[in-house]
């Protein structure tokens, strides 16, 4: 009830709505072809593209599946593929 | 004391005495003398609070919104075409929880063009989710103002509000009427005290988006808001009539129902000639009365259906239309489902639309063709232009 009222929410709210459930195909990273560029990490609508031991890792918690990294990857090092659930 | 008053003028002292901190409207007839008058008590300095003056009423609602959110004590007032460009504003505003009070005067809705009352407007507007409150004469539009702040504030309900009144009949009529003292309506109006609000040093995102997770139950607690709403309404009547001696402790009003075998009903001016037209009727040995529908949201179902008893025949005199609705108006509806009585006959009369008059000989009419079971029909239609 209490944040209802104004339809409110505290700041940082969104780390709680898992949009990870939306995805259809999901991003597999190659890291022996990756350059460690980090395009796609700043193309990332999302932002769940972290730097992770010298390495771009998604957030599968976060990932829509956009498919933007993957389009963009340099080194096509990235593959969407259509995720069974 | 009593003095005689536009309607539109006494509704504006009214809301002076309400001491809104935001005001935001743009003019449309019937509702602009409320909002002239409101603009130059501001620019008088006769109003404290702030005048947002805009290009159209989605912008005045809006601005009421932010407002609202802000904390403020928000008053805004539109008619027919006002009102419906407004429509997204007002989910908005009641999926927020905003008790924002706006007086609706109201008016036909176009095409065709016309700028004469009816209720079509707020009807139009019925699933809004907003409460909606129908005076029947200036005294009571006023009163209604004070009633709808401390309702809508009260954090049971924390619901927008439609102040509505028909427009020209009472906005642009003059009529005795008191206005309450200031230090009677602080008393009975204190301060408002939002639930939450917009500020920046307790950070809050407001109208956020909900997840099918969620958006189900906003709904669910909306509904129970204004369930609730129906006996803070009563309160706040009661205290009312404690404090200014008219009391306004019920949602739906009986005249010379006691012993009726007929009973019209009505929303808004109307229900003061089928008054006048009750009494004729009696004088000549007919058993009618009048049930004033106060309140159309919340619906007073079980109130309507206890001030009803033992009645056998209503005819609900409808001032809008519901195109393809068998009974063809709004208010026979929700009448027909309260009653939910099949011995009971409740028939709708289409009456009054765009401004056509309603005489008493109309009312006389509605209850000769109602006693003869004839009715969910429109009522006075010209055959000679059809």
């Amino acid at each position: 009830m209490a944040l209802r009222i104004g339809c409110a929410a505290p700041p940082g709210n969104s780390r709680n709505n898992r949009t990870g459930s939306w995805r259809t195909f999901k991003p597999i990273f190659d890291y022996e072809s990756c350059t460690v560029c980090g395009i796609c990490q700043s193309i990332c609508p999302e932002a769940c593209i972290n730097l992770v031991d010298e390495q771009y890792v998604p957030d599968y918690a976060f990932c829509k599946g956009c498919g933007m990294c993957a389009n963009e990857c340099s080194a096509a090092s990235i593959t969407m593929i259509l995720e069974e659930k | 004391m009593l003095q005689i008053l536009e309607g539109s003028v006494a509704v504006a002292e009214a809301v002076k005495r309400c001491k809104p901190d935001v005001i935001s409207a743009y003019p449309i007839t019937p509702q602009t003398h409320i909002v002239e008058r409101l603009a130059e008590m501001a620019a008088d300095g006769e109003v404290e609070g702030e005048y947002i003056c805009v290009e159209s009423e989605f912008s005045a609602l809006s601005a009421c919104l932010g407002a609202s959110a802000a904390g403020s004590r928000v008053y805004s007032a539109t008619s027919a075409q006002g009102l419906i460009l407004m429509a997204e504003v007002c989910f908005n505003v009641s999926g927020m929880r905003q008790p924002i009070v706006m007086t609706i005067a109201n008016r036909a809705l176009g095409a065709p063009l016309s700028i004469w009352n009816d209720q079509q407007d707020s009807l139009a507007l019925r699933d809004s989710g907003w409460i909606q409150i129908y005076a029947e004469d200036v005294q009571e539009a006023t009163d209604l103002h004070f009633i709808a702040y401390k309702v809508c504030e009260d954090h049971r309900v924390l619901l927008p509000a439609f102040v509505c009144f028909d427009g020209f009949i009472l906005s642009h009529t003059y009529e005795p009427v008191d206005i309450p003292d200031q230090a009677l309506v602080d008393k009975y109006l204190p301060a408002f005290k939002p639930y939450n609000m917009l500020d920046a040093k307790n950070p809050l995102s407001m109208g956020m988006y909900a997840t099918p997770d969620y958006y189900h139950e906003f709904r669910y607690e909306h509904e129970m808001a204004m369930r609730r709403s129906a006996d803070v309404l009563r309160e706040a009547g009661a205290e009312f009539g404690k404090i200014f001696g008219r009391d306004y402790s019920k949602l739906v009003e009986g005249y010379r129902l006691e012993d009726a075998e007929i009973a019209l009903i009505a929303l808004g001016s109307v229900c003061g000639t089928i008054k006048d037209a009750i009494d004729e009727m009696r004088e000549a040995g007919i058993k009618v009365g009048l049930l004033k529908l106060r309140a159309f949201r919340p619906f007073p179902a079980d109130e309507l259906k206890q001030a009803l008893q033992g009645i056998k025949k209503i005819a609900i005199v409808e001032k809008n239309l519901s195109p393809g609705s068998r009974m063809l108006g709004a208010v026979g509806l929700e009448v027909k489902d309260a009653i939910n009585d099949s011995s009971v006959s409740v028939l709708s009369y289409v009456t009054g639309l765009g401004g056509r008059d309603i005489r008493k000989q109309s009312i006389h009419d509605i209850v000769d063709a109602c006693r003869e079971g004839k009715g969910d029909m429109f009522y006075g239609l010209r055959e000679e232009i059809l």
